[in-house]
């Protein structure tokens, strides 16, 4: 297996009034091609940030990433995002939201038949094909999420990236989303980066789990492998011994190693910035 | 049983209720405005009787409804002149070419006094001239405003201090420079129409610029990043993505622009003595008969009218163009 992207010693700082604020600190990472990673760790440790420079919507400070051998400069299709909030335009019908990705990635390469077939193939692939023509405030919050998935992988992405896609949607909604997806990823064999805060999550659909500690300054604290062969099905693996020490050992990282104290400010302003929660690391 | 007996008592008061509804919906949506119409007019028609004015008693609603009536039959009898000069014209130039075939016909037109609705056509005309070339500019100028940091806090201040002056003090400038620059001997569009259209569109251009701007402005970010994500062109970022998404805000600076230029138009019309209904209320102040007073209330109302007829058309169009059915437009 080949490495095929590359996150080399990231630094990120935002410069803030305050002073500068560091939220990534030597973050160095190696994905193969055809792995399923997860990236976990409590809310405001950078997650997102991290997936950001990847994406190329950031810039990190210092480091950088690699893909295919190239450095990423700047956002791109090869590196498609599923947004938490699914993104899709709201004037546009389900349809008409893939295939707006489709004619920008593919333009003329494609005939208006082999456009119409790649939509709805991907449309199908998600199990949108009976809402197809429906606009996104027709439709419930899972389908648009399956939309959004449908148009990221219409892209044909080298690398799938995943902001807490499933954060959003009821736990029903969200257990059907994650079997969705690892039929996808089965059949595809895509490369992934997915960003989450639910552990069984986590380690039912992830090759490996990147633990990342609490910010300012995160980094990569653990990664786990997970060797549970696929595919995975999430009620025989309730009984799984193996499945449940990764589950525990996760659970271990989060809430012992890293465990995040955060007190309430009564006085402080609510929506302040990433300083004013005061956190502490235990580890 | 109790229970039974409970369950009908709540049936009847359900249905008592939803009775209760239909006659508050009705009485809401139809009998309130009629009723507050009908206190209108009485309370004018007490009021009109007593002012007295140099031109007779201050008109109650029966004398402008007489001068509706009035108007109109001006105008059907001007036409009929109209159309009686036509034909002596014509005629005429039968005549003489049967005497000379080399005799080249000559046609003048009609020099007639406009009509009250020939003035309402005119405004209307005008209003609309200068609202769609205001679009033209203010459209495309809000979007790159909106896009453009820079842009933003170069333009800002000349918008700020501009926005603000009525668009009347430009009339003086307006008309003098359409008159140095429009300097044809024959001009296809007539001065005066030039000089109210660029009146109209100086205070049309704020209004649409800042709320395009703002609209564009506030795009959200994660559509910012979709868009960046697929590396769209910046034409076609615009076209899919930026108007789109401000469509209801580009359409709350037409309607306020269309408001405000309606108000402005008469005013200016009043002003500079360019045709349309300002010119006629101005016309009938000068003119001083014991009708003069009926006749600008008749024109107040229409006006009126007319102000809140191309509000509802542009509330209409917004509708049909904005994507967001949902949203409660009005």
């Amino acid at each position: 297996m080949h490495t095929l992207l590359e996150i080399s010693h990231v630094d990120m700082v935002f410069p803030a009034p305050q002073g500068d604020f560091t939220a990534l600190k030597d973050v160095d990472l190696k994905i193969n091609k055809g792995e399923f990673v997860s990236l976990i760790g409590h809310s405001g440790c950078g997650k997102s940030t991290v997936l950001n420079v990847v994406a190329g919507l950031y810039q990190a400070t210092t480091g950088g990433v690699i893909l295919n051998g190239k450095e990423v400069t700047e956002p791109g299709p090869e590196r498609a995002v599923v947004f938490q909030n699914h993104s899709l335009l709201p004037w546009l019908t389900s349809y008409q939201n893939v295939e707006l990705a489709v004619n920008q990635v593919f333009g003329h390469k494609k005939s208006k038949a082999e456009t119409k077939d790649w939509i709805e193939y991907n449309l199908e692939l998600v199990h949108m094909d009976h809402a197809m023509h429906k606009r996104p405030d027709e439709i419930s919050g899972g389908m648009k999420q399956r939309v959004g998935i449908a148009r990221a992988l219409a892209m044909e992405p080298d690398i799938l990236l995943m902001d807490e896609p499933f954060g959003a949607l009821d736990a029903l909604t969200r257990a059907h989303m994650q079997d969705s997806l690892m039929e996808i990823h089965n059949e595809l064999n895509n490369t992934v980066i997915m960003i989450t805060h639910d552990v069984d999550e986590a380690v039912l659909l992830s090759d490996r789990i990147v633990m990342m500690t609490n910010g300012p300054a995160a980094t990569i604290g653990e990664i786990i492998d997970v060797t549970l062969d696929h595919p995975r099905n999430r009620l025989a693996l309730a009984k799984n011994q193996e499945y449940n020490d990764l589950r525990s050992e996760v659970l271990r990282f989060l809430y012992e190693k890293q465990r995040k104290v955060e007190t309430i400010k009564t006085t402080s302003t609510k929506t302040g910035s990433k300083k004013t929660i005061d956190s502490k690391r235990v580890a | 049983m109790t229970t039974m007996l409970v369950n009908r008592v709540t049936n009847i008061d359900f249905l008592k209720q939803g009775r209760k509804a239909a006659v508050k919906k009705v009485v809401q949506g139809l009998l309130t405005p009629v009723i507050g119409i009908a206190v209108f007019l009485i309370l004018w028609s007490f009021t009109a009787q007593t002012i007295d004015t140099s031109l007779g008693k201050f008109p109650g609603p029966a004398a402008v409804w007489e001068q509706f009536d009035g108007l109109y039959t001006e105008h059907t009898e001007e036409r009929a002149k109209e159309a009686a000069f036509y034909q002596r014209q014509e005629k005429r130039n039968e005549k003489r070419l049967a005497e000379d075939p080399t005799y080249i016909p000559k046609t003048r037109a009609y020099t007639g006094k406009e009509t009250f609705v020939d003035q309402i056509g005119t405004s209307l005309m005008t209003v609309m001239s200068g609202f769609l070339l205001a679009a033209f500019v203010a459209i495309p100028l809000g979007i790159a405003i909106g896009l453009s940091e820079t842009l933003n806090k170069a333009a800002n201040p000349i918008i700020q201090v501009f926005k603000p002056v009525s668009p009347l003090a430009w009339l003086p400038l307006v008309t003098m420079v359409i008159s140095a620059v429009y300097a044809t001997p024959d001009p296809v569009i007539p001065k005066s129409f030039l000089v109210s259209v660029v009146t109209v569109t100086l205070c049309c251009l704020w209004p649409m610029v800042i709320n395009t701007s703002v609209g564009v402005a506030s795009l959200d970010n994660d559509l910012k990043n979709v868009s960046r994500v697929l590396r769209l062109p910046t034409m076609t970022h615009i076209k899919k993505i930026v108007l789109p998404a401000s469509v209801p805000m580009i359409f709350t600076g037409m309607r306020l622009s269309l408001g405000i230029a309606w108000m402005v138009l008469i005013a200016a019309e009043m002003l500079s003595q360019n045709p349309g209904l300002g010119k006629f209320v101005w016309d009938e102040f000068q003119n001083g008969s014991s009708e003069s007073l009926s006749r600008i209330m008749a024109a107040i109302v229409v006006i009126g009218l007319i102000g809140f007829l191309l509000d509802r058309m542009m509330l209409q169009i917004q509708r049909y163009a904005s994507w967001d059915k949902t949203s409660d437009i009005r």
